[in-house]
């Protein structure tokens, strides 16, 4: 494929994309089953410039539908390419062009920050002049400028997510895989994560594509995709997806959680009932109408209801609302 | 596709130059090792622990128990009386081989019937060996001796004279007094190298892959064989200053004489270490984390100490042991090895070792290339 075609491709296209493991068993075994699909019959489009994210509870096929894309891992069926170039078969023609970050800390823990990023700057071509100009402007944009002498290993995790970044940014890449990126960071250094991406977004329009289990993060995307048990459950933009949650919603705290749990769940014009900590958030067809009914059915079996009030529906609770519909499916 | 190469090499110098305990470690081992192996690896067992029990205790009795311990074989423990003392001697582990003369020694002698058991621990192989072949050429030489006293005494053959009909001359070439370090030696150059090298690159790419670094690296435009080929630079260099200090201490510490050509031996030393990479890749491919590495890995030391003829000679092996023997590196370059340190042959009769190790080498390089090449599946 020349260049000139692969300018008029989007970022990221997958059509039907299949992935089955084999089983487990490893090299000695010679049965080679073919296992659940870890990814089934995927399709979707990110385009330049947007920030993607994919969204789905563990398990649900994000870093393997990743992986996939990038040509980490044979795809079983269906069609994968990165800026127009096969995942299969020209896997380095998209490696020059994008930056990843794995979802585990995969730097070299024992080499230096500024080793790191000569290491990933040298392997990705680029050359000793654009180094000068680059490294300097990495560092500076992760704050790392500091402590390009200590080993990668002994930054803090939302310092080596930094590095990470930078290392995957070395080569001026168009698009960034994501994976998981602010697992296991403090609230402060996620925030920080993410004003870096949105300058990089509004810098250097560079596409993201994204996957996270936390919904703040997913309302900061173009579009987000829900992914669960390896198909592609819905995909749009945040807000047409918060609308997915059906009817209103009421947020209350009962003072008896299990009964009250089961008795509002039978209530009639209660759509839905989904568990919020110490909270229960019910979806209902009426707010005005219901929330005295189910004030008073609750006061009937002697239960308290602190707090009674209608919400705006999240991603969160479309999330959690579009998942138990599709789980319900699959019985 | 060089300047990849060489960026990977320089990160594994790096990582490689940072772990100085690790590295430390790599360099002594071998040392430690052959220190070990060499005085304690011996294939002829003398100075047994032996009981007699002397039933007769007449001139020429004693003077067959004298011939016994001045062979330096035997060493006499204890004197006991009877058959069933001895055998419980060696049943208690006191002593290893048993003498019993029965009475009247000196007597049958002059008969021409007399008899000496020999009782030998047959429960360790390499003492029991050396026993009974000690044993066996010691009577032997002292009765031709006792046969030819008589024959001066009578007179019928001059105390000049060749008395036997057939005198055999054995001369033993390279290694005339069969000294076990000069055979071990050579061996345990190929032993330790293949040790190191299986070892260190197994190690060094599954524990990338347990850290998940290798997802990082994969990632980049590097391709699998140039990730590879950049891994394994560090390893070659340690392997290759093993190689030279188990030389060195080998040649200047034990002894033994280096024959051949130093830079022929260097030279296919160098082919040998890129066999035991290639080894040690294709461990680590099929190998999911560092203990089943250490597991295989301890199953071809063990084997191929067994199987590569560095002990055991391989001719006497069924063909298809032989054929197992193949698997390891070992078994190629210990021919090379005792050929070029030992015999001091040049390549011109080495020929088909160096190629057979040189078909090994690109047949397990591209075996592992190729398993690596499965991408995270």
């Amino acid at each position: 494929m020349s260049d000139a075609q692969g300018q008029s491709w989007p970022a990221i296209v997958a059509r039907d994309l299949v992935k089955e493991y084999k089983t487990a068993g490893g090299v000695l075994s010679s049965a080679r089953q073919r296992g659940p699909a870890a990814v089934d019959g995927v399709s979707l489009t990110v385009a330049r410039g947007e920030t993607f994210g994919l969204i789905g509870p563990d398990g649900a096929g994000k870093t393997t539908l990743t992986r996939v894309l990038l040509g980490l891992l044979a795809r079983t069926a269906g069609e994968s390419r990165v800026f127009g170039y096969d995942s299969m078969t020209e896997p380095y023609a998209i490696r020059e062009r994008v930056g990843y970050i794995a979802q585990r800390f995969a730097l070299p823990a024992d080499m230096t920050v500024m080793e790191n990023l000569r290491f990933f700057a040298d392997v990705q071509g680029v050359g000793r002049a654009d180094q000068r100009r680059r490294i300097p402007e990495l560092l500076e944009f992760a704050g790392l400028t500091k402590f390009t002498k200590l080993l990668a290993g002994r930054l803090s995790g939302g310092m080596k997510k930094k590095l990470a970044l930078a290392c995957s940014l070395i080569h001026e890449p168009q698009l960034v895989l994501l994976d998981e990126p602010t697992l296991g960071i403090d609230p402060v250094s996620r925030r920080e994560f993410w004003s870096l991406l949105g300058n990089l977004r509004a810098e250097k329009g560079l596409t993201i594509f994204v996957c996270t289990p936390y919904m703040d993060e997913a309302e900061r995307c173009n579009r987000v995709g829900l992914l669960y048990n390896g198909r592609l459950v819905t995909c749009d933009t945040p807000a047409v997806i918060k609308q997915a949650a059906p009817g209103h919603l009421l947020e209350f705290t009962p003072s008896d959680f299990v009964p009250a749990q089961r008795l509002v769940a039978g209530l009639a014009g209660v759509l839905e009932l989904q568990t919020y900590g110490m909270m229960l958030h019910a979806f209902v067809d009426d707010p005005l109408a219901r929330r005295p009914q189910i004030e008073a059915a609750l006061t009937a079996q002697g239960i308290f209801c602190i707090g009674i009030r209608e919400i705006e529906p999240r991603m969160e609770e479309a999330f959690i609302s579009l998942i138990t519909r599709e789980a319900r499916k699959g019985i | 596709m060089f300047k990849r190469i060489w960026t990977v090499m320089q990160k594994e110098f790096i990582q490689t130059l940072r772990d100085q305990r690790t590295l430390r470690i790599q360099i002594m081992l071998p040392v430690i090792q052959l220190i070990l192996f060499g005085y304690a690896i011996t294939t002829q067992v003398n100075h047994i622990p032996t009981i007699v029990a002397d039933q007769s205790l007449d001139a020429v009795s004693r003077a067959f128990v004298d011939a016994l311990t001045t062979s330096g074989y035997f060493d006499v423990i204890a004197a006991a009386t009877s058959q069933a003392e001895v055998v419980s001697a060696i049943d208690a582990g006191r002593a290893q081989v048993g003498v019993v003369i029965p009475p009247g020694f000196a007597a049958h002698v002059g008969l021409d019937d007399a008899q000496v058991l020999i009782l030998v621990d047959g429960s360790d192989l390499f003492t029991s060996q050396s026993a009974y072949n000690a044993a066996t050429a010691i009577a032997q030489a002292h009765a031709s001796q006792i046969v030819v006293q008589r024959l001066q005494r009578s007179g019928q053959v001059r105390p000049d004279q060749s008395w036997l009909p057939l005198d055999t001359r054995v001369r033993i070439l390279y290694n005339p007094d069969l000294k076990d370090l000069w055979f071990l030696i050579p061996g345990m150059i190929a032993m330790l190298l293949q040790m190191q090298t299986v070892t260190l690159t197994a190690a060094a790419v599954v524990r990338e892959r347990e850290v998940g670094t290798i997802e990082q690296l994969l990632v980049t435009p590097i391709r699998p064989a140039e990730l590879l080929i950049g891994k394994i630079a560090p390893n070659m260099v340690i392997a290759l200053v093993n190689m030279l200090t188990i030389l060195g201490m080998g040649v200047f510490w034990f002894r033994v004489p280096f024959q051949g050509n130093f830079w022929l031996f260097f030279a296919l030393a160098l082919l040998y270490v890129f066999s035991g990479l290639g080894l040690g890749l294709l461990l680590s491919t099929v190998s999911q984390n560092q203990r089943q590495v250490q597991q295989l890995n301890g199953m071809i030391m063990v084997l191929g100490l067994l199987l590569s003829g560095f002990i055991f000679p391989r001719s006497a092996m069924p063909p298809v042991i032989r054929l197992v023997g193949n698997i390891f590196p070992l078994t190629y370059f210990i021919p090379i090895a005792r050929g070029i340190v030992t015999k001091g042959i040049g390549l011109a009769y080495l020929r088909n070792e160096v190629a057979a190790l040189a078909a090994y080498v690109v047949v397990i390089m591209l075996l592992a290339t190729w398993t690596f090449r499965q991408r995270l599946d």
